[in-house]
């Protein structure tokens, strides 16, 4: 099976993987905080949000390139306005919003990169998060491998029959066999959500799911949740004053 | 006049009719009892009834008939108090295992049953010695073989402390090494198990006596060896016909 990369890199061992979930996700809020409500992202505001970064990346012993490269991601959603800030004659609005959407990617990505998805949705519940959502989100996660794998072996099962040639006909047969493989997957999807609640029902669920405690707060979180906190809130001050 | 003697069945099931909702009539009048410290094979072809049948075990699904776990009538006020008895393992491990852990996976049902959260923690970690798979406890399910999946599966169901254990075709995605080892896994276990199964091979190695599913009926009891032989129900390209 394919594991997905970030589901890789949150069970290796750093010192950043080793603090608590809620520690990390209280940082990131503060870093969020700090980030969004600085009035104008200069250059000095940029690069002491990203030495802030830099220096989880480092604790992380995440891949920089590999960070940089998957925070891209929210480039699409992000271009479009960007462009029209530009355009409307407000380059410093439009960097503004690239930096701040890039950066708060990027520190995103360092706590889930860093945390297990189990780990951080037990943090997220644990600091007050909704729990039918937490769910949700859990449920979602622990299917998307399965529902992923089953789409893999439709693709291969239609390759395997002639779907893989090149030229418009072949083109029309593969989108047709898509359009075709989604509405199987609906179904089989449909079918399996069944079972899984029947499963849950036979072993007593009524509504809630429950799960162990897994995050143990150690004295460390809390050095590593007042440094994270002061430095956040020093480099937003600093700013202030700059600015 | 009843015998002191004789052993109280742990199910008894009489008369159970269950129509699906496009008109299947799925189970026609289905009689069965477990006593225990038995394992009866549930043979008979795909369609028969045999998964139906066991779903209504511990209530997830509602026929028409009468159904007894440990004395208590299946009814909705019984219903925790009979999953807690009645443990199934489904044929699929991936729809059974839905939690992010191993470990959460195996203590769910504790804590679904109200068990506190260390007491939880502690039958998941007997279970999962039990089954061999105390040393993956903080893995993905997902990140699992498919031998481990089962493993885990049945872990989870054991944790429950079942009376009676009921598995839909466990030996399915497990290669031969696999089968051998849940089947030496199966043998050490005491509850009265059910199990549902198209290899005869591992039934007979398994269990005490068996009953043929055809068309939602029970039509034959018997040894698991008997029936092969009645029903000529082993891996051969031939047709199927019922013998009665």
């Amino acid at each position: 099976m394919h594991q997905a990369e970030l589901d890789e890199w949150s069970r290796r061992d750093g010192p950043l993987h080793r603090r608590d979930a809620r520690a990390k996700l209280l940082v990131l809020l503060a870093y969020l905080v700090a980030l969004a409500t600085v009035n104008t992202v200069t250059p000095l505001a940029a690069a002491g949000f990203a030495a802030l970064l830099g220096l989880a990346v480092a604790l992380s012993r995440l891949p920089a390139g590999g960070l940089a490269w998957r925070a891209a991601a929210v480039a699409p959603f992000v271009v479009v306005f960007t462009v029209a800030s530009w355009v409307a004659g407000e380059p410093a609005r439009a960097m503004a919003l690239l930096l701040r959407s890039y950066l708060s990617a990027v520190a995103v990505l360092i706590v889930v990169g860093t945390t297990p998805l189990p780990l951080l949705l037990k943090g997220i519940e644990h600091l007050g998060g909704p729990r039918f959502l937490i769910t949700v989100v859990q449920i979602l996660y622990r299917y998307l491998f399965v529902l992923s794998e089953q789409a893999q072996h439709m693709r291969l099962a239609a390759a395997s029959r002639g779907a893989a040639g090149k030229g418009w006909q072949a083109n029309r047969a593969r989108f047709k066999a898509a359009a075709g493989a989604v509405a199987v997957l609906f179904a089989r999807s449909y079918a399996r959500a069944q079972t899984i609640h029947r499963a849950m029902l036979a072993r007593g669920y009524q509504g809630v799911l429950p799960s162990l405690r897994a995050n143990r707060w150690q004295a460390a979180d809390w050095a590593f949740l007042t440094v994270g906190l002061l430095l956040c809130v020093s480099l937003r001050l600093a700013l202030e004053y700059a600015g | 006049m009843p015998d002191k003697l004789a052993p109280q069945p742990l199910i008894e099931v009489s008369q159970l009719r269950y129509r699906y909702e496009d008109g299947t009539l799925a189970l026609d009048g289905v009689d069965f009892t477990l006593y225990p410290g038995e394992t009866v094979a549930l043979l008979g072809p795909n369609g028969s009834g045999k998964t139906t049948f066991v779903l209504h075990l511990n209530g997830l699904l509602e026929g028409e008939g009468r159904i007894t776990v440990c004395g208590l009538p299946l009814n909705k006020e019984n219903l925790p108090a009979i999953r807690s008895k009645v443990g199934l393992l489904f044929q699929d491990p991936d729809e059974q295992l839905f939690m992010p852990t191993v470990l959460d996976e195996v203590a769910f049902g504790p804590l679904c049953q109200g068990r506190s959260e260390q007491e939880a923690r502690m039958r998941a970690q007997a279970a999962l010695q039990k089954v061999g798979m105390a040393a993956g406890a903080h893995k993905a399910p997902y990140h699992l073989s498919a031998g481990e999946k089962r493993r885990v599966a049945l872990a989870a169901v054991l944790a429950c402390e079942p009376e009676i254990l009921v598995l839909d075709e466990p030996t399915t995605y497990l290669d031969p090494p696999g089968q051998s080892e849940l089947l030496a896994l199966l043998s050490r276990l005491p509850q009265a198990k059910i199990i549902v199964t198209h290899d005869t091979l591992f039934a007979e190695a398994i269990a005490h006596r068996a009953v043929f599913f055809y068309r939602g009926k029970i039509i034959a009891h018997g040894s698991v060896a008997e029936l092969r032989q009645r029903f000529g129900w082993s891996a051969r390209a031939t047709s199927f016909t019922p013998a009665r």
